[in-house]
């Protein structure tokens, strides 16, 4: 399936882009969507912090993503 | 509630909030008996403190350690010019008194810690969180979860903006949302990734409008919500968020640099690599000595100023084994000696180099004792 992936603040750097198209197979978690994205894109793994929302909701633990769902990811930013 | 009450003076200064139906003279005793505790006196606080004076906030306690440094005025609209090298709260207090006289001001200049953050927040109703690092954030959710006092939280990064309100009515905080800290040096500050100048004009007018709303009891707050910014793009999002039922009970302060692996100088735990001094770099110069300089920089830094190195990234050092050389000291440097510490500790771990020396506090260190005519950024 396909899924559109937003991406703010450092996560933006690792994607190389504000938003992707990304093919994953069908009924994942948000959890085995960043285990993928850690594959394609390694730098996931450093980014130890990072939040997911799902369709403009933070995403739930355990909480399936459908297709074209619209998946934000979310680091935290410090700046003030 | 009816014991405030307001001079003639001030019922003529705060007439356009007096006319407003849903706000009245009712919202505006409210926020004269408040108290309001602003962490932070940068580009978030400078919005923030001029219009929570401006709009008659009671009391309002103004904390910085920090002083006026030049680069703050690009964007930290307190301040000026004459303003540089005082100590930032002072600064700030003047040119609030002169904007309303009606406030009462309370100037903290210390760093807030684990050690005085209760003490110092239990006087207050509210904090505004326009701090620059992450320690300093999660000190201030866990001060305001312990106390139950609401944080009102804003944060930005380049042409970024995040706005929220924590710990208000059993809402959400922030290790809700992010329940550990990045890894230290992932995540750039201002300082180091930069921010457009008036983006902290934005948020922080967001994050005032939230503190005002949250007194006067109007409106919906963005309690249970995250706001997101883009200036770049001019996209806003605002994402529900909610407790987390595995977010640890918060019962005590901890040591808030060791949590977000920063030693006692709020620097990164450098592994072990070779220093040299600006000064030892410059007697390595005017020696015959052979050595190699590498800049791990952007581009965009190198035409600020540099050094005359050889410019490889810092995310291309990996790639680029084959420049740098292992049959000569190679100093390694950066803008602060962070980045080139990180490029020294890759190239280490990978290909086993034993000749990296770091550059101990980078091209500021250089600009600060060998050439005073190089521009710090």
């Amino acid at each position: 399936m396909k899924l559109t992936i937003i991406a703010y603040g450092i996560a933006r750097d690792i994607l190389g882009s504000n938003s992707i198209e990304y093919e994953i197979e069908d009924s994942v978690s948000h959890e085995n969507l960043l285990e993928n994205l850690k594959k394609t894109y390694p730098d996931f793994n450093k980014l130890t912090s990072l939040m997911i929302a799902i369709n403009s909701e933070y995403a739930k633990k355990g909480q399936m993503i459908s297709e074209n769902d619209e998946v934000v990811l979310i680091p935290p930013v410090s700046g003030g | 509630m009816n014991t405030v009450t307001f001079s003639k003076e001030e019922l003529e200064r705060y007439s356009r909030h007096l006319i407003i139906p849903e706000f009245n003279i009712e919202g505006q005793r409210k926020l004269k008996s408040a108290r309001v505790l602003v962490v932070g006196t940068g580009g978030l606080g400078s919005p923030l403190l001029l219009y929570l004076t401006a709009a008659g906030v009671g009391t309002i306690g103004i904390l910085d350690f920090d002083v006026v440094d030049d680069s703050n005025l690009q964007r930290q609209v307190l301040f000026s010019v004459d303003d540089v090298g005082n100590p930032k709260v002072e600064a700030a207090k003047k040119r609030l008194v002169g904007l309303n006289p009606h406030v009462n001001f309370i100037v903290h200049n210390i760093m807030l810690t684990s050690d005085n953050a209760l003490d110092i927040i239990k006087d207050y109703d509210l904090v505004a969180d326009g701090t620059d690092n992450f320690p300093t954030r999660y000190l201030v959710n866990d001060a305001c979860v312990i106390l139950g006092k609401p944080n009102v939280y804003a944060s930005i990064f380049r042409f970024e903006g995040q706005v929220s309100v924590f710990n208000y009515k059993g809402g959400p905080h922030y290790r809700d949302l992010f329940p550990s800290p990045p890894p230290p040096g992932l995540v750039p500050s201002c300082a180091e990734g930069g921010v457009i100048g008036v983006l902290p004009g934005i948020i922080g007018s967001l994050q005032a409008n939230e503190v005002l709303k949250i007194l006067s009891g109007i409106g919906d707050t963005l309690s249970g919500r995250l706001f997101l910014f883009d200036a770049l793009t001019f996209e806003t999002r605002t994402l529900k968020v909610h407790k987390n039922p595995e977010t640890p009970e918060i019962k005590e302060l901890i040591d808030y640099d060791q949590f977000c692996g920063l030693n006692l100088n709020g620097k990164a735990n450098k592994e072990d690599v070779k220093e040299i001094t600006v000064e030892e770099l410059k007697a390595l110069q005017d020696s015959k000595e052979e050595y190699q300089l590498i800049d791990v920089r952007e581009a965009y830094e190198y035409d600020i100023c540099n050094l005359e190195g050889e410019l490889i990234p810092l995310g291309a050092i990996l790639d680029s084994v084959e420049k740098i050389a292992s049959n000569k000291k190679v100093i390694v440097h950066c803008r602060s000696g962070a980045r080139s510490a990180t490029a020294i500790t890759q190239l280490e771990r990978k290909y086993n180099f034993d000749n990296l020396y770091n550059l101990k506090g980078g091209i500021l260190a250089w600009a600060d004792r060998i050439d005073t005519s190089m521009a710090k950024y």
